[in-house]
């Protein structure tokens, strides 16, 4: 049996060359051997490296990187400037459009590349709208986890005993309840008044309500596990030592060792918001049907997905990019700065 | 036992404060639960709701009431149709849970294979290939899955192609665990046959997550010294890799799978309501359209609790898989 190359990140499928066999191997593996193994444990192994895999990591991006980059800032760039770019208004229904697949022959009304829906509004310009709003949307809810899932982790990593139980629990019981199921219940309850069909917070707040609140809890467990080791390392105690303060030393000198850690599960976080939007638009449960978001783009036209598929599947392809160029670039993020996503 | 009786009390305390999450949440509704859940009743009738949903008493007594009306096997009821929450868990419970049972073994099947290979042959081409499709696996979500399976099969393939065409896209028949609950049961084969494409669409992204977890601990598992014992003893490498290897990396994919129930349900929801499956997915869509906070309420309690008991049960799996935690207890 040939012997298995000891590879130090093992889920990198864009590594060019298998590396030769590794000091170190098995992060997760090796540090949960004989140990009762929990959530925990994967989170602590998930952030202990050491520096014999620092050396074999390759320098520079990969192509498919360079991509996803490229990707999310067209994306982006798109989103930002809808305003500005010469498009069709997405709410406006242009007849001879309805329904005809992207690339179609021109006809009495050329230009609409992607099409029209069912409703003869322009894909393009929907698409490019509708992005906007999801990115706005997923972006703002992950900054909403991010700054309170983090705030919870540090405190519950540096200073450890009877805070961390409390924020150990708290997480625990935010994950008890499984993400759409909490978001859906949310977004009815805040966008809802009582005695009336609409009402309460504007369907957009509540939506990034929901899902900021719901990533909380994976934000708060990678924090927290990485302050942990961060939190037992010399320097801290070093600072510690010369009399540093409780806030000066979490902020200074634990923060910014355990933002990279933040910083990639916060961009799957992003990718988790993108899809759990097109989840809960599928459920009725996104912002007002009428504005374009490409979650609701799929919800509403799936009515239609016999006759003009375009409509369900140009949204979706939206989606899976955007997700599959997040995912990458947080691999990389990751794998640039030692941390392993673990058992999240 | 330590292990245990510790996880035991962790449960117990994770169960009352998830219960009481779910309950608190949705008395945080502004304004009159009565209104959402009863809009045209009169004011007797609203009266009659607040008084049978304790909504007249203090919180914590509230709590207590429901948390004990629960325990008894009474959910409330949906005051729309008049039906107790009961009688409609009865039904879609089963199609819930064989779905998601079906989605799983499927996703297991799938990627304990792969990830045995792939961690044997890494860093080959065909290891890479491999981790380049679960990766994109991963970006695919699985209503957009649904999605493209309803459309590629019910639409494109439909009557042209024999076997595949003809596979339901919509509706549900009702399969074995039907059984247990006391619902009525149905006809295997087409049970499988509509339950096929859901559990398709919320399989493929577990594959993905569960090969690469798999591949990544068999890779440490095959440093390991006793593999070279095994190896320099003259066994063939089916073995060492199915019977040495295999258990011991198993751990960490246990612990995610469990995890993963909650993710599961979620998936479960949106898949449910595209092909039309009468799960509890659907029940809490239809629940949450109708503004049923009492039912909602329930559904959300029962969903906490089945995950936190099967994260339970996972860690006592532990002490069967991995006999040095048995000792390291002993």
């Amino acid at each position: 049996m040939p012997a298995p190359d000891g590879d130090p990140m093992p889920d990198d499928p864009t590594r060019a060359e298998p590396t030769r066999a590794d000091p170190m191997p098995g992060l997760v593996g090796e540090a949960t051997r004989g140990r009762p193994i929990d959530a925990g444990t994967i989170e602590m192994a998930a952030v202990e490296t050491g520096p014999e895999v620092r050396r074999l990591r390759k320098k520079g991006l990969g192509i498919a990187a360079w991509l996803s980059i490229g990707w999310i800032a067209l994306v982006v760039g798109l989103a930002i400037l809808a305003p500005v770019l010469p498009l069709d208004d997405p709410k406006a229904s242009i007849t001879d459009i309805a329904r005809r697949g992207p690339f179609a022959d021109a006809g009495s009304a050329p230009g609409h590349l992607l099409g029209g829906d069912f409703n003869g509004r322009d894909m393009l310009s929907r698409l490019i709208w509708g992005g906007r709003t999801t990115l706005l949307v997923a972006t703002s809810a992950v900054i909403i986890g991010f700054v309170l899932g983090g705030i919870l982790g540090l405190l519950g990593g540096y200073f450890r005993g009877k805070v961390d139980v409390v924020v150990s629990l708290l997480l625990d019981v935010f994950l008890a309840i499984p993400a759409v199921i909490l978001a859906l219940a949310l977004v009815t309850i805040l966008r809802t008044q009582p005695g009336t069909s609409g009402g309460g917070l504007d369907p957009e707040v509540a939506l990034i309500l929901a899902l900021g609140l719901v990533s909380i809890p994976v934000l708060g467990r990678i924090t927290r596990a990485s302050t942990l080791s961060w939190s037992q390392r010399e320097f801290v105690l070093a600072a510690r030592a010369q009399g540093a303060k409780h806030r000066r030393i979490l902020w200074r000198e634990v923060l910014p060792n355990v933002l990279p850690a933040m910083m990639s599960i916060a961009l799957l976080g992003i990718a988790v918001a993108i899809v759990s939007e097109g989840t809960l638009a599928i459920l009725g449960a996104s912002v007002e049907t009428d504005t374009p978001t490409w979650g609701n783009m799929i919800a509403i036209g799936r009515i239609n997905l016999q006759r003009a598929p375009h409509i369900v599947f140009e949204p979706a392809l939206m989606i899976f990019f955007t997700v599959l160029a997040l995912n990458m670039l947080g691999d990389v993020v990751r794998s640039k700065l030692d941390v392993r996503e673990g058992a999240l | 036992m330590g292990l245990i009786a510790r996880r035991l009390a962790q449960l117990v305390v994770v169960v009352i404060l998830s219960t009481l999450f779910a309950f608190a949440l949705l008395r945080l509704f502004p304004g009159d639960a009565a209104d959402a859940v009863i809009p045209y009743g009169t004011a007797a009738q609203k009266a009659k709701f607040r008084a049978d949903t304790g909504l007249d008493q203090p919180f914590f007594q509230q709590y207590a009431t429901w948390l004990g009306n629960l325990a008894q096997g009474d959910f409330g009821k949906d005051y729309q149709s008049n039906t107790p929450v009961a009688d409609k868990l009865q039904t879609a419970l089963p199609v819930s849970l064989q779905l998601m049972l079906y989605a799983q073994i499927m996703a297991l099947v799938v990627a304990i294979p792969l990830g045995v290979l792939t961690a044997y042959r890494a860093g080959t081409k065909s290891d890479r290939a491999i981790n380049a499709g679960a990766f994109a696996l991963l970006a695919l979500p699985s209503f957009v899955l649904a999605l493209a399976l309803a459309y590629w099969v019910g639409v494109k393939w439909h009557p042209d192609i024999p076997l595949l065409g003809q596979v339901p896209v919509s509706g549900y028949e009702p399969g074995w665990l039907e059984a247990v609950f006391g619902a009525p049961t149905g006809d295997l084969g087409k049970h499988f046959a509509t339950m096929l494409l859901p559990s398709v669409a919320l399989a493929a992204g577990l594959v993905a997550v569960y090969m690469r977890l798999l591949r990544s601990d068999m890779i440490a598992t095959l440093q390991e010294n006793y593999i070279t014992m095994a190896r320099s003893k003259g066994l063939s490498d089916g073995h060492i890799l199915w019977r040495h290897a295999l258990r011991p990396s198993s751990l960490t994919l246990l612990t995610v799978a469990g995890l993963n129930f909650g993710t599961l349900v979620g998936g479960a929801v949106a898949v449910e309501v595209i092909f039309q499956i009468p799960g509890i997915g659907t029940l809490i869509y239809q629940a949450i359209n109708a503004r049923q906070l009492v039912e909602l309420q329930s559904y959300i309690a029962i969903i906490a609790i089945g995950y936190v008991l099967i994260n339970f049960v996972i860690d006592a799996l532990y002490v069967v898989l991995d006999p040095r935690i048995r000792r390291a207890r002993a």
